[in-house]
């Protein structure tokens, strides 16, 4: 049996006494980077090398989707909780798809049914339910920072699938995974974000990861929602969504989060789109191999039309296929680290 | 008990390997090769040069990644990297040589049995390994063995070493650390 300390001495020993074991890297491979975070809660506080490890896992698990049995037994026996406290059916529907592709068992745990509407506080609810024998927590929650107070009150793994406007961690990395599949690499891009960036997490997390892996980033939207101090987390801010639409790689389009914006920030929808929407005029000035994404669900029509939306330069439904692989790779990560 | 065999040595092992596989199978015949990452798959790419060489011509390649299958997960520390397998062939009905560097315990073949029948249902499985230390903790036998080595003493590792891999070839038994 392993102790713990011989854990800790590094280096990586399968049961067949071999010093590396099944990992493909020997001693001199060094340079790969190791998981060893409990929680996944955001982008900024991992490494360049976390992430890229992230994704060079995913690519393992990108493959058992392609399989006519689409399991691995990697988290038999543990249990995964959807704890969201927010509306989501696809954000919550691939995190059970991706426990289940891992033999995991799942609860779902949705708020309008739970006791946090006899006012069960979320510390609370998140522990009676770990006393239940609970080894990973998924969590959406309407509060920026939610994910990382839970991860200080419970043992288990927590990963955060979205907290407020705060950071959306898988969302940014299968946004990066999808990038990165599709140009080789991160480092050098020019993507743009459009759309309501102040409200976003998606954006926040988009923005971490990409300039940790040397892309540049260029955040688009009106300046009701798009405060100028963008900039001092190395961004370029951009009111003039044509200034900048001929010399992108990437377009990221956000959604018009119409149950988040007052009045006052957005005078008409057709206005948001004339200005900032993706329509077939704009996307004639586009580079000619320009890639389109979208965190979804889409307004078609209005920050996307629909012809690009479903074209062929969109990687709309390739996010979706990646997120799950992404989101394996998540769970398999923060899972084997609690040991 | 010798400790080290050099290049001329694993080349020998490997050549006589592969003439105890090529006489188990028919040339003409359908015959999948499964390595087990990393280095059972280095083996698997030599052994199939080889077979080719001596006139098998309908050899499908695959290559088996465990990380997922593994029983002792929660014991190797912070994760190995999980690699991707790639078995992009139908195995139903046909014969499949899964192919290991070092077989010990046996708890990898075991996970790479496991990961097979995902895939689907050969007619036969055969296992070819390059070096076989005894020590089996689950009921799993080589069909094939390059190198049997009987007196390796407790403490010790076997550990295989590839031109590709690792640049040179070699098998050493070194001391655990």
């Amino acid at each position: 049996m392993m102790k713990g300390d011989e854990r800790r001495v590094g280096g990586v020993k399968g049961r067949d006494g071999r010093r590396d074991g099944r990992d493909g890297m020997s001693a001199k491979a060094g340079h790969h980077q190791r998981w060893t975070r409990k929680h996944l809660l955001g982008l900024q506080e991992l490494s360049a090398d976390e992430i890229r490890f992230v994704l060079d896992t995913a690519d393992s698990f990108k493959e058992v989707s392609t399989r006519s049995v689409k399991k691995v037994p990697a988290l038999r026996g543990r249990v995964m909780v959807n704890l969201f406290f927010e509306d989501s059916t696809r954000t919550r529907t691939s995190f059970a798809l991706a426990a289940q592709r891992l033999s995991a068992d799942i609860i779902d745990f949705s708020q309008k049914t739970s006791s946090v509407n006899k006012g069960e506080t979320l510390i609370d609810t998140a522990r009676n339910i770990e006393a239940m024998g609970i080894d990973i927590i998924v969590v959406r929650h309407p509060a920026g920072g939610a994910a990382e107070l839970l991860s200080r009150h419970v043992k288990c793994s927590v990963v955060n699938a979205g907290d407020g406007a705060h950071e959306h961690p898988t969302q940014g990395l299968l946004d990066l995974y999808t990038m990165r599949e599709r140009f080789g690499k991160i480092e050098g891009l020019k993507v743009a974000i459009v759309g309501d960036i102040v409200n976003s997490r998606v954006a926040r997390s988009n923005l971490w990861g990409l300039k940790k892996l040397g892309a540049e980033v260029i955040l688009v939207g009106p300046p009701t929602l798009l405060p100028r101090a963008f900039e001092q987390l190395g961004a370029r801010v951009v009111y003039d969504f044509d200034e900048v639409v001929g010399e992108v790689d990437v377009l990221n389009m956000l959604r018009v989060q119409f149950e988040r914006i007052g009045t006052s920030q957005f005078p008409s929808v057709r206005e948001f789109t004339r200005l900032f929407g993706l329509t077939g005029d704009r996307f004639k000035r586009c580079k000619k191999d320009v890639f389109v994404m979208h965190p979804g669900p889409m307004n078609r029509g209005i920050e996307i039309s629909s012809e690009i939306a479903d074209g062929a330069q969109s990687g709309i439904l390739k996010q979706v296929t990646n997120g799950l692989a992404v989101r394996m790779a998540g769970l398999y990560l923060v899972s084997q680290a609690s040991d | 008990m010798r400790t080290q065999y050099d290049q001329a040595d694993v080349k020998r092992v490997i050549d006589q390997l592969e003439g105890k596989v090529a006489a188990a199978f028919a040339a003409d015949r359908p015959l999948c090769v499964i390595g087990i990452r990393t280095r059972g798959e280095t083996l698997a790419k030599r052994l199939i040069e080889g077979l080719k060489r001596r006139g098998f011509n309908l050899i499908e390649h695959g290559v088996l990644d465990i990380t997922l299958y593994r029983d002792d997960l929660s014991e190797i520390g912070p994760g190995p990297m999980v690699r991707p397998t790639h078995v992009d062939f139908d195995i139903d009905g046909i014969p499949l040589l899964l192919v290991d560097d070092v077989l010990f315990t046996g708890r990898s073949v075991r996970a790479g049995l496991n990961a097979l029948i995902d895939f689907g249902r050969p007619s036969v499985v055969r296992l070819a390994v390059l070096v076989d230390r005894g020590g089996r903790e689950v009921p799993i036998q080589a069909d094939f063995v390059g190198l049997a080595l009987n007196d390796v003493p407790g403490g010790h590792r076997v550990n295989v070493h590839f031109a590709e891999d690792d640049g040179r070839d070699e098998i050493l038994v070194e001391p655990r650390e």
